[in-house]
């Protein structure tokens, strides 16, 4: 059995009335790419954002290398460290430039000198195919660009694992590919991803598990070729027949 | 008409004038921390802190200012032994105190959410996410609303004549009082106010161009 990076167990959330997260229970085995699939509102990204405690949770607990993410003993901070976080919306900070992004959190976080976070930041940006634009702003950029620039800001801290909030649901189509690749990339070196996206082909390619959830709960969890030739749920059935058809 | 009056006494409405900027830059270099500090506790999560800054802030935008100014002259100032002259101050600046901090509020809610979740992910504490990225990109949406808010400083300073500042206000008033020239003596006062603010909101009107081409 494979070390767990991630343990969710019973979470549940409400929004007010709505039930978000219900009863929410599996494991994320280290050094695997977990791919959460359904229709919107089905709490995928509510669940993606618990994970680092972005959100909080009503009931049960998420473990990320043994450590209750939701504890209020937890030292959050640290724990955040050894997890990449890139949300749909790249969100890089548009007073810095690209390396000024990157460099930032092992700067005052990790406490690494200037010189070491540059070197680092540039071996990573260059790996990305962004060497030429370290000394961008990030409002002179693609949104494809941005993205990785985001990638390479959350792979700076050499975190355990990244989580991926629908990385590309705010690009245009043609810009899709370079982040897929991005992403790719980072899933051959072995790191652990979660990853909510609608990009079907590119979850069937890469993730070892497909979470397929729907109204707050997980509905299925199978590997990719199964999923997409026999899904074992009715729901899953009718959603891939919606997208995958259309 | 009698312009006379003007030219005679042009060097005393230069001293006017010159002590009005310097209370309004004063109090507006005051206000800054003070509006600061009020709006940074407005947006803590902390509820019992941000409920603190809020009353700050109504109670002293509830208030006329030609009443702090006399509450602080003939209360604090009593008191603490301020004087007519930082008493004006002090008040000019807990006043505008409360408005900057509603821009320094403002500020700061103008930045996306996501910046502040992005920084949090990234291992950064509370106090680092608004050093290194919340406030820094505020800083630079403030700036145009505290310089109209000096501005307001300036015409607002005409109110510390009541507590007997000799500001531009108050040697228009003596001057009217022995010469009787009211209406050149009052147009050229209303003429140097409006030169002085008008003035600066052309310089900031074109700071602000500067800086939207940056």
């Amino acid at each position: 059995m494979a070390e767990v990076a991630i343990s969710i167990r019973n979470v549940s959330k409400s929004f007010g009335s709505l039930r978000v997260l219900k009863e929410i229970s599996f494991d994320i085995p280290k050094s695997q790419v977990f791919a959460f699939i359904g229709p919107s509102g089905a709490g995928k990204s509510t669940l993606v954002r618990a994970l680092n405690g972005l959100e909080g949770i009503d009931a049960g607990e998420i473990l990320v290398e043994g450590v209750s993410v939701h504890d209020r003993r937890t030292d959050i901070n640290r724990l955040r460290t050894n997890i990449g976080f890139v949300s749909q919306s790249f969100n890089l900070y548009p007073h810095l430039d690209v390396l000024g992004n990157v460099t930032l959190a092992p700067v005052h976080v990790k406490r690494q000198g200037q010189e070491e976070a540059r070197e680092r930041a540039l071996a990573i940006l260059g790996s990305l195919g962004l060497a030429d634009k370290a000394r961008s702003f990030p409002q002179q950029l693609s949104g494809g660009q941005q993205q990785r620039v985001a990638i390479a800001r959350a792979m700076a801290m050499d975190p355990h694992m990244i989580l991926f909030d629908e990385p590309t649901s705010a690009l245009d189509p043609e810009l899709i590919k370079e982040v897929l690749d991005a992403i790719r990339q980072l899933a051959s070196t072995g790191m652990t991803m979660v990853v909510v996206t609608h990009e079907m082909s590119f979850a069937r390619e890469i993730c070892e598990r497909i979470v397929f959830m729907n109204q707050g709960s997980v509905l299925e969890i199978t590997p990719p070729q199964e999923f997409f030739s026999n899904p074992k749920t009715e729901r899953a059935r009718e959603f891939l027949g919606k997208i995958l058809h259309h | 008409m009698n312009w006379g009056v003007i030219a005679q006494n042009l060097p005393l409405f230069l001293r006017g004038a010159l002590l009005t900027l310097k209370i309004s830059l004063l109090a507006l270099v005051l206000s800054i921390p003070i509006g600061a500090f009020a709006g940074l506790c407005r947006v803590s999560r902390n509820r019992v802190i941000s409920f603190l800054a809020a009353c700050y802030v109504e109670f002293f935008r509830g208030v006329p200012l030609l009443v702090l100014l006399m509450w602080i002259f003939f209360v604090l100032g009593r008191i603490l032994r301020l004087g007519s002259y930082w008493s004006a101050i002090a008040g000019l600046a807990i006043f505008s105190g409360a408005f900057v901090a509603e821009i320094v509020r403002a500020g700061i809610e103008a930045i996306p959410k996501g910046q502040m979740e992005a920084a949090r992910s990234s291992g950064m504490t509370y106090v680092q996410a608004m050093k290194l990225v919340v406030l820094p990109q505020a800083l630079r949406k403030v700036l145009p609303p505290l310089a109209s808010q000096f501005i307001i400083l300036i015409k607002d300073s005409s109110l510390v004549s009541v507590i007997s500042v000799v500001d531009l206000t108050l040697i228009g008033k003596n001057l009217v009082a022995t010469t009787f020239r009211s209406i050149e003596v009052w147009s050229f006062i209303a003429v140097i106010y409006f030169c002085m603010t008008f003035s600066l909101s052309k310089f900031i009107a074109f700071f602000e161009r500067q800086s939207v081409r940056e």
